[in-house]
């Protein structure tokens, strides 16, 4: 059977969430990066989005593929994805995404962030899987959300 | 050892550092703790401390000792020590560890855990860094999890096959079967991740591209789906701002535009839906607007017919319209993708495209300018340039070398009219003068050249440009040129085209002797001005201002400046008799890519030696209306063809003017005196533009001649037939001097009949050295297209002794080889 190799990786390369001042509050990575090149990449991401303001769209172009951000209060949610997807719909998936977290911890703020990172991490793996978005419903995730906390 | 520390406390703990020192010295501490608890192999705290080393891990701090202690919370069967584990895992550990293998087993066990939960953290960790020879080993797992009744699982077993077939493509015919029943599930979420598998499979595989269109028939079954979804009335759980699952609304139109691409069945089976779609989503919310542009990518990317095309650049349109600019960039992007193959459609939205130039965001500048350069045609060329130029004045920097070559690409294919072509440029500029690219300037000139009769009106508005800013570079170059060309126009106030100025030649030289001295000039504008000033000699009566300029900047520190200024010098002093052929307005040129208006040295049947030529523009010589010294000296002459047909200042009657050269010698078929033979320009004189002579290769076949012999001084001829042009004969010229003085000022000069037409290049030297010790080459080119008798007559200037000789001849003996 006739098969392509190379071509193509995920959707998803990685989704960050970093305070204005540059500190990761969740790293994400669906693709293999080296501590050095996650560090720069951390980096990099933080100096374009931080520049951009109101006027600017929620789309940056980045190395290869780009960035569909979107900041909440003191919190920039990115994804990286790839040059071929579709911008809004990603836009839609950080905000869906926030929504849970914010239904999860209860008008979630970045402390919430910071002292439950570990949960934030299953909130994530919850909705997204091998870089690609995996479940959609807001209750669906809740409820598995909320069995997994029983099982603490 | 007293217990560690809580997480939470830890978090608070390290968020009291007021200082990088201060944090990095806590985390030491904690880690130091973490690593003897580790030593101690204690149970009960692994978990908590691998919690702890991660949080520290996200501030950026290095944390591979705990990466077997993640293994070991891995094996553990609590589901909280499993959950860090898989997480610290994830975090810590990737395939090019050796460690990550170790996984392997307990991956497997879990993936067969009775509890969905356990069950799921593997396929997830799996789904996310499993390398191939974990993929490999585990697959089957994987599998056997996609046949099972819970959608939970179903869901992640899909996208951990995903992953696997990224990892290990080969094995992706082993998920067939069970992917085939994924799509009956009423399940969304099993759905959406289903629908995710076969778009991976799609596109690694082309077999698996076809065995899904023509086997499984998958088109119908997605459109129905994708039906379902839009008329089925308000399902909460998936619903976004009213759209039920625009999720997988999306990534069923994705999969469809795989599907349909390049194949007209299945374009044909979703055009339905696709305008179903189209027209029936709402835009208010950005939700329906990612499911449009879905669908616009779609429609544009398989074969749709062309009434769905024209929906599609319509909503695009409308997307320009909307307040979000997320969504006009979004539209601008996809519009300058199909600008070429739907470019009517696009040109109906060109106004709102030309607005998106004052948009605030750069991206979205960028692409409305390329966009609006790509629907400029001949019919909305006015209106879209005033657009275009009202952006060049205000945009940033970083645009305005785009714009300016956009600018000037345009016009030159548009143009309604010269004077509004002159004017753009001008406009250009003004404005942009000093981002336009080097290359515009040659390129700018030769437009200004070949547009004849706006020469006044160009050469008085650049002079007016002038006055007002000298710092453009691009602009003070093409202007001092023009002035250096057409300023006898100026001063004359011939301008027709607006109110003519009144300018002194004091005035004019004043300011092109302003640039040489400002410090705004580069150096290449210097040598432009120089140049300018020097063209100048000929046509304004103030030389011996001039001649001054000139002399003072013989002695310049620019090399380059006094190079020229010497020549320039040398000009006045020694060839003066030359200096107005040389000087001379220049002809139309002929538009080639490679080649400027550079190195052409053109001929007319008297030759002149090319003075070892600058860089610049050089000065080209054309019979002129006035007498020429060289023609009065060849004692009359013949006409060979002006260049161009096409000049209306020289007459073509100016051969008429000439006298016959070789009039007493019978020419077989004389044409009649009178316009020039159109021998299309380029070929000939485009050969081999280097002012090297070519080499004197002997050519076999036709044997050299002497030419010339008396008083010591023998010239010698050797042929060489041109590729690729047959009619043309390289003639090299070998002169030697077996008297025991050297001949020095030694200038050959030749003349052909009518029918012919002559170049001749630069002359190796122009001292032939006594005693046969050196000769002086020079090549000459010769054009004979009817093939007549190649016949010449020469002309000889040297100085010997201290005496100037000089001495004509004709040159009979050619061999028959060197014309037939």
């Amino acid at each position: 059977m006739h098969i392509r190799l190379h071509t193509l990786n995920q959707s998803i390369r990685f989704i960050l969430i970093q305070n204005r001042a540059g500190k990761t509050r969740l790293a994400k990575w669906y693709m293999q990066f080296d501590d050095d090149e996650k560090q720069k990449l951390i980096e990099e991401v933080h100096a374009v989005v931080t520049v951009r303001d109101a006027k600017h769209t929620n789309f940056v172009e980045f190395r290869n593929f780009k960035i569909i951000y979107r900041r909440y209060a003191g919190l920039y949610f990115c994804i990286c994805v790839d040059v071929t997807d579709n911008n809004l719909a990603y836009l839609e998936g950080i905000h869906n995404f926030v929504e849970v977290l914010n239904e999860y911890f209860h008008n979630v703020c970045e402390l919430d962030l910071v002292f439950n990172f570990y949960k934030v991490y299953t909130v994530v793996d919850e909705m997204f899987l091998a870089g690609e978005i995996r479940e959609t419903s807001q209750t669906k995730v809740l409820k598995q959300l909320l069995m997994l906390q029983s099982l603490e | 050892m007293p217990a560690p520390i809580r997480l939470r406390e830890l978090i608070r703990t390290i968020r009291t550092a007021r200082t990088q020192a201060e944090e990095r010295e806590m985390i030491q501490k904690e880690c130091a703790a973490i690593r003897s608890s580790f030593r101690e192999e204690d149970n009960t705290y692994r978990c908590r401390n691998v919690a702890k080393l991660l949080y520290m891990h996200m501030l950026g701090y290095p944390a591979h000792f705990g990466q077997l202690e993640c293994l070991k919370l891995i094996a553990s069967q609590k589901f909280t020590d499993k959950r860090i584990g898989y997480l610290g895992a994830m975090l810590l550990l990737d395939e090019r560890q050796d460690v990550h293998l170790l996984m392997t087993n307990c991956i497997k066990n879990d993936l067969n855990h009775s509890t969905q939960y356990v069950q799921g953290l593997a396929l997830c960790t799996l789904g996310c860094m499993g390398s191939s020879e974990m993929c490999r080993d585990l697959a089957g797992e994987v599998e056997k999890l996609l046949k099972t009744s819970n959608s939970y699982l179903r869901k992640k077993a899909a996208l951990c096959a995903v992953h696997v077939i990224r990892k290990v493509p080969e094995l992706m015919e082993m998920f067939l079967p069970a992917t085939k029943n994924l799509l009956s599930e009423k399940n969304h979420g099993v759905l959406h991740t289903s629908v995710v598998l076969l778009t991976e499979m799609c596109e690694r595989s082309p077999d698996m591209l076809l065995h899904f269109r023509k086997v499984w028939i998958l088109v119908p079954q997605l459109v129905r789906i994708l039906k379902n979804l839009i008329m089925s009335g308000y399902s909460p759980e998936h619903d976004v701002s009213g759209i039920s699952d625009p999720f997988l609304q999306v990534r069923i139109l994705r999969l469809l535009r795989i599907l349909g691409r390049s194949d007209d069945d299945s374009s044909e089976a979703m055009n339905d839906i696709l305008a179903q779609v189209a027209t029936n989503t709402e835009t208010s919310k950005n939700v329906g607007n990612a499911i449009l542009y879905e669908t616009v990518l779609t429609i544009m990317d398989i074969k749709s017919e062309s009434g769905l095309r024209v929906l599609a650049i319509n909503i695009l349109g409308r997307f320009l319209l909307n307040n979000d600019k997320n969504i006009r960039y979004v539209a601008l992007t996809s519009l300058l993708k199909t600008v070429q193959t739907d470019h009517n459609a696009v040109q109906r939205h060109r106004s709102t495209i030309v607005d998106c130039l004052k948009d605030l965001d750069v991206s979205i500048k960028r692409r409305a300018m390329e966009l609006s350069f790509a629907l400029v045609n001949g019919n909305n060329i006015r209106g879209m340039m005033k657009e275009l130029l009202y952006f060049l004045d205000s945009c940033d920097p970083e645009f305005k070398a785009d714009c300016a070559s956009g600018v000037f690409l345009a016009a030159e294919k548009y143009a309604p009219s010269k004077r509004w072509h002159i004017d753009t440029i001008m406009r250009v500029l003004t404005t942009a003068g000093s981002y336009v690219r080097d290359d515009s300037v040659p390129n700018l000139i030769q437009l200004i050249t070949n547009s004849v009769e706006m020469h006044a009106y160009t050469v008085q508005r650049l002079y007016k440009a002038l006055l007002d800013d000298i710092s453009q570079q691009p602009l003070v170059q093409v202007s001092s040129w023009c002035i250096g060309e057409y300023g006898d126009l100026l001063v004359s106030g011939q301008c027709e085209e607006e109110e003519p100025i009144q300018v002194t030649e004091d005035e004019v030289l004043d300011v092109l002797e302003g640039l040489l001295v400002s410090n705004l000039s580069t150096p290449v504008t210097r040598g432009y001005s120089l140049t300018a000033i020097m063209k100048l000699s000929t046509r304004f009566s103030s030389v011996n201002r001039i001649k001054k300029v000139v002399s003072i900047y013989g002695s310049s520190i620019d090399v380059e400046l006094q190079q020229r200024a010497v020549e320039y010098n040398a000009l006045f002093k020694k060839y003066d008799h030359m200096r107005p052929a040389l000087l001379e307005r220049m002809p139309i040129m002929e538009k080639t890519a490679s080649n400027g208006p550079t190195e052409i040295v053109q001929t007319n049947g008297e030759t002149e030696p090319s003075v070892p030529d600058t860089k610049h523009p050089p000065l080209v010589t054309q019979p002129a209306n006035q007498a020429n010294d060289l023609l009065d000296l060849l004692g009359g002459n013949d006409v060979v063809p002006v260049i161009q047909t096409t000049l209306p200042t020289k007459p073509a009657s100016a051969g008429g003017e000439l006298l016959d050269l070789l009039g007493d010698l019978s020419l077989s078929s004389g044409p009649a005196p009178a316009p020039s033979v159109p021998i299309s320009q380029p070929p000939f004189l485009l050969d081999g533009l280097s002012s090297q002579p070519l080499f004197n290769d002997i050519s076999a076949a036709i044997p050299p001649m002497t030419a010339y012999s008396k008083n010591g001084l023998k010239i010698e001829f050797t042929f060489e037939r041109a590729n690729p042009n047959p009619n043309i004969a390289v003639i090299t010229i070998h002169a030697t001097n077996t008297t025991e003085a050297d001949m020095t000022e030694f200038v050959f000069q030749a003349a052909v009949p009518k029918t012919f037409q002559l170049q001749l290049l630069s002359p190796s030297s122009n001292i032939v050295p006594a005693l046969n010790q050196g000769s002086v080459t020079q090549v000459i080119r010769v054009l004979n297209p009817q093939k007549q008798q190649l016949r010449m007559r020469v002309k000889l200037t040297y100085t010997h002794k201290g005496s100037p000789i000089q001495d004509l001849a004709e040159v009979n003996n050619f061999p028959p080889q060197s014309w037939q």
